[in-house]
């Protein structure tokens, strides 16, 4: 299997890159011995995109001493890592230059202060506190008055969410472009976006009221999730089970399945990334077995940075930075629908769609799981750079 | 995370600059504190390991161990000292002296048998068994010159090494 998918970035530290060696049929009668560790030839090859060393220099002759006491491309990986990597880059947000130092400009930077901490922040507030008061005198009576009448109960629970995402948008003064045709319901669908911040959920569903698979957040936000959004269909999961798994897959599909659900929304890269690369997508999105739509979303940083470092900051604080923004302005573009090839891997398919998203909205991919902010990377990994160089090795070591 | 180069006086950046003997550019020693910083999360003026193995480019080298070793508890100084023998500046001696050192874990100025034995497996991992790199090392030892209980001092490393076209250089990325 081929990915020819490119991969490059600007700032990339020259890496004396030597060409890797292909292993040869290896030797039957045994003298190598197998991995124990299955190679997943299912992932998609990270060598395609790391530079990778070994430290055999010359591709023929004969082994010798300094072939094995020469460890100067892994070193130069190892120092080119700890330079720059393309991980770190994925969750850097970048402060905007200050351009309010000089003296003309400075009094304007302050008086744009006052206006949005003074005007548009009070403005603000009152316009979602009217939007709360007004989806809560609407929603819990449709609630619980219209228990019987589900058709009918769900489909103004629908409009209502709606509504208050539109609310929601409105308190940053987001000013979003949709372009291409609109989420539709229908079943054996699934949708499925890049992921910068939790507004991005927001800013979707003031379109389409759409059931998102999210991880279970404490606080007001976990408060909402188990009121309002489980009346839309959302789905829960705890990032740390391990068998949470399961059960989350198995409701996916019931999910989608059924007729008169909303539609599913999936961030596959899992985590927020700062909207100028994509992260490896889960391919738990991509075996439903039904069509996948790819929606990418696209921020203008000018107004601000609408990156959530759920490390740095809690969401509380996000939204009201920005809400004391000028504006999120930002674009959605709803793409084809796309089907699994014949032929095509689910981990092919997901990286055929982050492909399209990451093209549409001018993002630039990585090969990392976005995962790997919180855990280390599977040995997996350091076994094939090992492997590859002890055939290499014990190639050499044959050519006597 | 460190974002401006005021936290960085001119004058931290030309001593640092006299430690590592010049082997960045000033500009290079503000990216890299500016590097330093974004690792450093903890703000304790020095990368811990596990800072250091949260880039996961890093954490699937082979020898990302013995790295931390000698990367543990530095400060920035130290840190771009330790960098030095990966700039384009810096002479062929300077980089053998850091394999060298590597190899030497115990600081003792020698490099025993047992010592490649320990880079090698960690460059070969399970995939070759230990006999078979022992009979490797012994037979490429042999072949140069040198017996399986030899110690290699650094005239030595410089005499194998130094007439390989050795490169190891790393470009330190510059706004």
């Amino acid at each position: 299997m081929s990915l020819s998918l490119s991969f490059s970035f600007s700032l990339a530290p020259i890496r004396r890159r030597e060409k890797k060696q292909q292993p040869t049929a290896m030797d039957t009668a045994g003298k190598l011995n197998s991995s124990s560790s299955e190679l997943d030839l299912d992932r998609p090859n990270i060598e395609d995109y790391l530079p990778s060393g070994s430290s055999i220099n010359e591709p023929h002759g004969k082994l010798r001493l300094r072939d094995l006491l020469d460890i100067s491309p892994t070193l130069t990986e190892a120092a080119g890592a700890i330079v720059d990597d393309s991980f770190t880059r994925c969750f850097k947000s970048n402060p905007p230059e200050p351009w309010n130092w000089n003296i003309y400009l400075f009094p304007l930077w302050c008086f744009g202060v006052l206006v949005r901490y003074l005007i548009l922040f009070p403005a603000r507030v009152l316009v979602l506190t009217l939007g709360w008061i007004i989806f809560l005198s609407s929603f819990i009576p449709v609630h619980l008055l219209l228990k019987g009448h589900d058709t009918l109960r769900k489909k103004l629970e629908r409009v209502l969410v709606e509504l208050i995402c539109s609310f929601f948008v409105a308190s940053w003064t987001g000013v979003v472009k949709y372009h291409g045709p609109r989420p539709s319901i229908r079943p054996k669908q699934v949708y499925v976006a890049n992921h910068t911040s939790m507004i991005d959920f927001i800013i979707l569903e003031q379109m389409t009221a759409f059931a998102v698979i999210m991880q279970k957040h404490p606080g007001w936000v976990g408060l909402l999730q188990s009121t309002i959004l489980e009346s839309m269909g959302c789905i829960w999961f705890n990032r740390t089970e391990v068998k949470d798994r399961e059960i989350v897959a198995k409701k996916l599909r019931d999910h989608v399945q059924g007729a008169d659900n909303n539609p599913l929304l999936i961030f596959p890269e899992g985590t927020c990334v700062n909207n100028h690369y994509t992260v490896m997508f889960k391919k738990g999105a991509f075996e439903l077995g039904c069509t996948v739509c790819p929606i990418a979303i696209k921020y203008n940083k000018i107004f601000v940075d609408a990156f959530w470092n759920s490390r740095k900051q809690s969401f509380t604080m996000h939204l009201l930075q920005l809400m004391t923004s000028w504006a999120v302005v930002c674009d959605v573009w709803y793409l084809e629908p796309q089907l699994l090839r014949p032929g095509e891997t689910p981990i092919e398919f997901a990286e055929r769609v982050r492909d399209i998203i990451s093209v549409r909205a001018g993002l630039k991919k990585v090969p990392w799981d976005g995962y790997l902010k919180y855990s280390r990377p599977s040995p997996k990994h350091r076994e094939r750079k090992q492997q590859s160089f002890a055939e290499s090795v014990l190639q050499r070591l044959e050519e006597k | 995370m460190g974002n401006t180069s005021s936290m960085l006086t001119q004058y931290d950046i030309e001593e640092v600059q006299e430690h590592c003997k010049h082997a960045f550019s000033q500009q290079e020693i503000v990216s890299l504190y500016q590097r330093f910083c974004q690792l450093d999360r903890s703000g304790g003026g020095f990368i811990s390991a596990d800072e250091f193995l949260s880039v996961p480019e890093f954490a699937v080298n082979p020898l990302s161990q013995r790295l931390l070793r000698m990367l543990d508890g530095l400060n920035f100084k130290e840190f771009v000292a330790f960098l030095s023998a990966f700039s384009p500046h810096v002479s062929l001696q300077q980089k053998i002296e850091f394999i060298f050192k590597l190899y030497d874990s115990d600081s003792n100025g020698k490099v025993a048998f047992h010592d490649m034995l320990d880079v090698l497996r960690d460059l070969t991992g399970q995939f070759i068994s230990e006999q078979q790199r022992e009979q490797v090392l012994t037979e490429v030892l042999e072949e140069a010159g040198y017996t399986k209980d030899s110690m290699l001092v650094l005239s030595d490393f410089v005499k194998i090494l130094g007439s390989s076209d050795l490169k190891m250089e790393v470009e330190v990325p510059v706004d």
